[in-house]
């Protein structure tokens, strides 16, 4: 069974010591070492930064609304992905608890559909 | 044999066995709708075949078997859903713990894995009290409904989303391994306490489902008791419920009021339970970390002993209170605490607790106002208690307990 662990950020959190630059970067490496190492990796992505982003609304008349960055009414932003091949929900909620994203942000985890209609 | 006699079989093997049956068929199948239909149906061919052929010895491997034969009809008859119940199957099976060695006769005990499965983190609350009534309790969605005060439609709504979360997200029917029980056994033993509060809270006598609710509660944590021997706050648990359903006789009155945990005929207490949960004290006791159950049964095991409230031993229970608000701290806790306070050094020392207690942390909490009415009533601050009394009365929820205030309040 595959889960999708949503690394959610908070926008307007301050950055703490913890989540700062080389540190962070050193825990997602290790966290992404062990997803290898046990087999369970199916897709990995990091996001660029949520500034980057645009979004896209087609209108009822069909016209494209184009704005700047993410939804502006949620602080909460995306930062990146798991896709993992997981065994059922307690596994799953054990990597993304092992994730470095779920502290001081948290992981959303997400079961993707299976082929058969539910 | 008469037919209400094979109905009475039945409804008391349904209730005992249901949860067993349900949690066999779980592990056999993957999936707890198939196992509720495939249970039913099997309860329903009990109705129809025990008339006439008398209850099997067996009842339970009875049910088990046909309602195997029911399930494997169904998965010959929808081969897509047959095929990814075996792929669930191969995917969990790897991962599966051994089967729960509580066994009667050969057919093993399983009904862990069931409670673990809806009193799961992943489920809200609500869902997990629901689901365990459901599938462990054996009471109907309509009784679970009306035991929670919920429109029927609604409760059938929680059930199911619930049911489909456990299928969509898989999680898993597993007993956790033993470093994981401190995480997840307190949710269980919440599920069945909260269980238990909502009947006792609500209990007037007259209302039968909601003594029920107690009922199931005691009887869901006596299955338990006996999967998990060993487990202090479970054992805790079970003494601590049994100890205080015991004052249920005493606590409605004869016109149906409340009567107050002073004013008890302690001579109407279930002397029964009270043994049955005394013997059961030192066990929850025992071990390095004594938990928030077990110190309430100890508590509750004090006031069991004790003749009258001016004989109980005080000073053991501000102990105790000062063990539990150390192990599990709540404002509620201290409340109590203060009131065991006054019972110990007088009245006005428990009001100088109240005082000191952190009033926002209790805001809207009907027993505060209360409790500090009764202090000043005792004291003979007779305007100061009526208007603690009334302070208590507009936050009061429950009728009978507005009455029992209200009574108060006329006394003085």
């Amino acid at each position: 069974m595959k889960y999708m662990l949503l690394i959610v950020g908070d926008r307007e959190a301050a950055p703490t010591a913890e989540d700062d630059g080389p540190n962070l970067m050193h825990q997602f490496m290790a966290y992404h070492k062990q997803v290898l190492d046990a087999g369970i990796m199916v897709d990995s992505n990091v996001l660029d930064s949520y500034e980057s982003a645009t979004s896209v609304r087609v209108d009822e008349s069909g016209q494209r609304l184009v704005t700047d960055g993410p939804f502006a009414e949620t602080r909460e932003y995306l930062g990146g992905y798991y896709i993992l091949d997981l065994p059922d929900l307690d596994a799953a909620i054990d990597w993304a608890a092992r994730c470095p994203g779920a502290r001081p942000g948290r992981v959303e985890i997400r079961p993707i559909q299976q082929f058969f209609p539910s | 044999m008469t037919d209400r006699r094979a109905l009475g079989a039945v409804e008391s093997v349904f209730r005992e066995e249901h949860g067993r049956l349900l949690a066999l068929l779980v592990r056999q199948f993957g999936d707890l709708d198939l196992a509720e239909d495939v249970a039913s149906e099997a309860i329903e061919a009990a109705l129809q075949r025990w008339p006439l052929d008398g209850v099997p010895g067996e009842p339970v491997a009875w049910l088990l078997t046909v309602a195997r034969r029911r399930a494997v009809d169904r998965l010959r008859r929808d081969r897509a859903y047959a095929a990814r119940l075996a792929l669930l199957l191969a995917e969990t099976r790897g991962q599966a713990s051994a089967p729960a060695d509580s066994a009667r006769g050969d057919i093993p005990d399983e009904r862990l894995r069931l409670f673990f499965a809806c009193c799961h983190p992943a489920l809200a609350v609500e869902a997990q009290t629901a689901l365990t009534l459901r599938c462990l309790g054996g009471l109907s969605t309509v009784q679970v409904a009306r035991a929670f005060l919920v429109p029927e439609a609604t409760m059938a709504q929680r059930i199911v989303r619930a049911k489909r979360k456990i299928r969509d997200a898989r999680i898993p029917f597993r007993v956790p391994a033993a470093e994981e029980l401190a995480d997840r056994l307190p949710a269980v033993l919440r599920v069945i306490y909260l269980i238990f509060t909502e009947g006792y809270a609500a209990a007037t006598g007259e209302d039968l489902l909601q003594v029920e609710l107690c009922q199931e509660a005691i009887r869901l944590a006596r299955i338990l008791h006996q999967l998990l021997r060993q487990d202090p706050e479970t054992t805790g648990l079970l003494a601590l419920m049994l100890l205080v359903d015991a004052r249920r006789p005493a606590r409605i009155g004869p016109t149906g009021e409340l009567v107050g945990f002073e004013a008890q005929d302690r001579g109407l207490w279930d002397a029964e339970r009270i043994a049955e949960g005394l013997a059961l004290v030192p066990a929850a006791l025992t071990g390095p970390r004594v938990g928030p159950y077990a110190l309430q049964a100890a508590i509750a095991a004090v006031h069991a002993e004790a003749a009258d409230v001016a004989t109980t031993d005080w000073p053991q229970i501000v102990a105790l209170y000062d063990l539990l608000d150390r192990a599990a701290p709540s404002p509620v806790v201290e409340l109590n605490r203060a009131v065991a306070v006054a019972m110990r050094d007088g009245s006005q020392a428990g009001l100088d607790a109240l005082d000191a207690l952190d009033t926002d942390a209790l805001r809207g909490y009907h027993l505060l106002p209360a409790a500090r009415a009764d202090l000043l009533r005792r004291l003979g601050r007779n305007t100061e208690a009526a208007e603690a009394y009334r302070a208590a009365l507009e936050l009061v929820g429950n009728d009978r307990e507005r009455a029992y205030l209200q009574n108060r309040l006329e006394e003085l």
